[in-house]
């Protein structure tokens, strides 16, 4: 059985249909890429299956069992990770304390033996300090552990959320164009970084621009345009697709 | 029965009227800049209590009013080149104090200036009252009716016909956008306030013959005014005025009906239902963040 | 940020216990249990409006429940003090809690209304019930003993706000730095990225804006204590908005700056009252100045100016 299974997904903003019928199934341990023009909807697919966004109608399953219009903290619950194209890095923490959000699920949240100082609280906030500055580490910011996020450059905010993420050791992590906005050196260190966290065994799913990226890393790609399924198969496939070339020359064949 | 029914309905629309034009300026601003503006209630004090100073001058009754929505205006736009351009983009509570801050600033002002009697104004033509099927109606509140309906043209027809008013609509939409088109924000800010509160002062004004004024009847009239706005879905110029009614009559019936006493808490009993059942208002747009 | 907070904790008791060593007379030990007094609501909402980012234009309503609640219950129920305050406690938690959820779907203006629209219909429910409350006239509190002791003279009131008031910042402090303090603060930055990471933005809230609310009620009991009379004023609007003034003024998600606040708000009355009329203006004035030039709050922009993080 496919780790998430999405089928006949429509969301409709007023008279935008911005996701159509679009249907779909990923496999555990893949790395599987969702491409198309601006505006195909991309980020809205993403974000109707991180519960941001309630479908209109259609059915996503993760492990068979129904996960439309759930909040996004329960599909935290289920392992779902993300990162957001537009960044959500929270400016009134530090860069540290932001990995350590991440790692909320997995921590006693209890209020009062936070305010009253419980050393077990105490002792796993300390471990956890050394595991978020690890994970800084894996995704490349070790120079940023003790910085304040709001002093930190762009390309190192987008690994950043990248490191919040898996600070949920999650199964399922969606990237929401990871490498936009960054320079080609940048770009190559997120490509290996992608690789290593689908190494980890973590199934990775990419909304990405850049072409050789996509094409280098994916097992499967999903072709979207104008909220419809354009196209689904290997780099190699869709790379032949007419559909998808004529969608990407922007002239119908 | 009815004429129980009528009468609470003509107090309630009159008292509501002003409530709308407090909540149209509340709208005005709130559109031109994201800003509450809680000194809202002191244009509407300050409205009355200069039109009572100005006809004890002995000056005109037309020259006296106008005076007394002019001076408002004024004290609008100093309050926004003063204390809301320098803190642009300020957070939302920072913003609210501000605004506070200026209702004390004009509350006190008008306390150490005029004093902390209660005041009144004659009514514009004479105080006989008509008769409607058992309930009397004082010929002010036609007159409040009658400008606060004039003034709601006036403004749809500033919105939609002129260009200035489809300038500021336009910067309540998309500021950014607006600036490149080339409208002068800062300028829509500037009317949004003169407006506003001449807006406040004007329903001041129009009331006080009915309910008197002293220096502090701006607080629970501007928010109230709020109220008003928030009725109607914070934003919308229709739901503004709609809203102010409502606010009006249904503080007049339950005064009526159920408990003078508790008037005041009805427009604030109301707007938590409403918040509760209807989080946008009653004609408030939903928005869908972007992520 | 964690050394230098703790290091502040001690400072702060390090004055708290020398203070009353120091003041000349007990016109200053009553402002300084005043000052502690608010210090301690105003920590409470610093949680929720600095911390968490969320507004309330309310909280006078809660205190007025509290400080009912110790005036009402014994007066006219023979309910011992420490019972009618855990009762006040529980009553403005359980509505605080009823409220929330649904004034949490909201944000922003609309958060400021519903809030602001609850504390006053509370005041007008305590101005209107003078069968019970005595009306705008307010009513006399019975005094408080505790354990056969009866608490009476200033000195001893003042070790209790003291004790109440280092206790409150040690907490805080924890909080802010624990899970639960995270999620909040997280949410404030960025709430979609704080529920993507699993955070029950409503939940947060709501517990945050319970807690605050029953500091403001458990403060407002201390007070009707202390002062031995309660009145509608304590929850009326104007109050409110002084509670946030102080957070603000102090500094938004600033435990020290709390404290700060409290500090100066709670004496700028008796500093004004020289300008017999003038108060109202200058209050204004100031509460504007500071904004205008000091939009972060008195200690974050000197922290910022001085180089160091709190």
């Amino acid at each position: 059985m496919a780790l998430l299974d999405v089928s006949n997904l429509s969301i409709h903003f007023g008279g935008v249909k911005a996701v159509q019928n679009v249907s779909f199934s990923i496999d555990a341990g893949i790395v599987y890429s969702v491409i198309g023009p601006n505006g195909a909807g991309k980020t809205t697919l993403f974000n109707l299956i991180t519960g941001v966004y309630t479908p209109t109608a259609g059915e996503i399953r993760l492990d068979g069992e129904s996960i439309g219009g759930k909040s996004p903290n329960e599909l935290a619950r289920r392992g779902v990770a993300r990162t957001f194209q537009n960044l959500q890095i929270c400016m009134n923490m530090s860069a540290r304390e932001n990995v350590m959000v991440g790692a909320h699920l997995r921590l006693d949240r209890n209020l009062v033996k936070a305010a009253l100082r419980f050393p077990a609280l105490k002792s796993r906030d300390r471990e956890l300090q050394t595991e978020a500055a690890e994970l800084m580490a894996f995704v490349g910011l070790e120079k940023y552990v003790e910085a304040r996020a709001d002093s930190m450059p762009y390309g190192a905010l987008k690994r950043l959320e990248i490191a919040r993420a898996l600070a949920m050791k999650p199964r399922l992590i969606f990237l929401d164009e990871p490498a936009a906005g960054l320079n080609p050196k940048e770009t190559i260190e997120v490509d290996h970084l992608v690789r290593k966290i689908a190494d980890f065994g973590v199934t990775v799913v990419l909304v990405e621009h850049d072409m050789k990226m996509v094409m280098n890393l994916s097992d499967r790609i999903l072709v979207l345009d104008y909220g419809k399924k354009l196209a689904e198969g290997s780099g190699a496939e869709v790379r032949k697709n007419p559909d998808v070339i004529a969608a990407y020359l922007g002239a119908h064949a | 029965m009815l004429s129980q029914f009528l009468q609470f309905l003509f107090s309630g629309v009159t008292v509501g009227a002003t409530y709308a034009l407090a909540a149209l300026g509340f709208t005005l601003i709130y559109n031109a800049s994201n800003v509450i503006n809680f000194a809202q209630g002191e244009f509407i004090m300050l409205g009355g209590m200069l039109a009572v100073f100005f006809t004890q001058l002995g000056l005109p009754l037309p020259v006296a009013l106008g005076l007394a929505i002019l001076v408002p205006a004024v004290v609008g736009v100093l309050v926004e080149k003063l204390a809301i351009e320098p803190v642009k983009g300020a957070e939302t509570v920072t913003l609210i104090i501000i605004t506070i801050g200026a209702s004390l600033v004009i509350r006190g002002l008008v306390q150490v200036w005029l004093g902390k009697n209660t005041h009144s104004l004659p009514p514009f033509s004479g105080d006989t009252p008509i008769e409607i099927l058992g309930a009397t109606l004082l010929p002010q509140s036609l007159w409040v009716f009658g400008v606060t309906a004039l003034v709601v043209v006036a403004l749809w027809y500033f919105f939609n016909r002129t260009l200035t008013g489809k300038a500021m609509l336009a910067t309540s939409v998309n500021r950014l956008a607006a600036e490149l088109v080339g409208i002068n924000t800062s300028w829509v800010l500037f009317m949004s306030f003169a407006m506003s509160a001449a807006l406040g002062a004007l329903g001041g004004i129009l009331v006080t013959p009915i309910t008197l004024t002293s220096y502090d009847v701006g607080i629970m009239l501007g928010l109230k005014g709020f109220v008003a706005a928030v009725v109607g879905g914070l934003g919308n110029g229709l739901g503004a005025v709609v809203g102010g009614l409502l606010v009006g009559v249904l503080e007049a019936m339950g005064a009526g009906y159920v408990s003078s006493a508790y008037k005041d808490a009805i427009p604030f009993v109301l707007i938590l239902f409403i918040l509760f059942f209807m989080p946008r208002g009653l004609f408030g747009a939903k928005v869908t963040d972007r992520v | 940020m964690h050394k230098n907070a703790y290091f502040g904790l001690s400072i702060v008791v390090a004055i708290l216990a020398v203070l009353p060593f120091l003041l000349p007379n007990s016109f200053y030990m009553d402002l300084a249990i005043r000052m502690a007094i608010n210090a301690v609501i105003v920590l409470g909402l610093n949680l929720l409006i600095g911390f968490a980012g969320q507004i309330s234009l309310g909280h006078a309503g809660f205190l007025g429940i509290g400080a009912y609640a110790t005036a009402v219950l014994p007066t006219h129920f023979g309910w011992h003090p420490l019972l009618a305050m855990g009762a006040g406690a529980a009553v403005t938690g359980a509505l605080a809690a009823l409220v929330a959820r649904p004034i949490f779907k909201l944000k922003g203006h609309y958060l400021a209304m519903a809030t602001l629209g609850l504390g006053i219909i509370l005041n007008i429910a305590i101005r209107n019930e003078a069968t019970w409350t005595g009306g705008p006239d307010g009513m006399p509190v019975p005094a408080m003993g505790l354990l056969g002791f009866e608490l009476t003279s200033d000195k001893h009131w003042y070790w209790v706000v003291a004790i109440l008031l280092a206790v409150s910042v040690w907490a805080s402090l924890n909080l802010i730095d624990s899970p639960f303090g995270r999620a909040l603060r997280a949410l404030h930055g960025s709430e979609v990225a704080s529920q993507v990471v699993g955070v029950d933005v409503v939940r947060y809230k709501v517990a945050i804006f319970v807690l605050s609310a029953v500091f403001a009620s458990l403060m407002g009991s201390v007070t009707a204590h202390y002062v031995g009379f309660v009145t509608p004023n304590l929850a009326d609007f104007f109050h409110s908005i002084e509670l946030v003034t102080m957070v603000v003024i102090g500094g938004m998600a600033s435990v020290y700056g709390s404290l700060v606040g409290a500090v100066l708000l709670t004496a700028l009355p008796q500093a004004l009252a020289t300008f017999e009329g003038w108060e109202t203006v200058a209050f204004g004035t100031i509460l504007m100045l500071c904004m205008i030039f000091l939009p972060k709050g008195l200690v974050p922009t000197l922290a910022a100016r001085f180089g160091k993080g709190e």
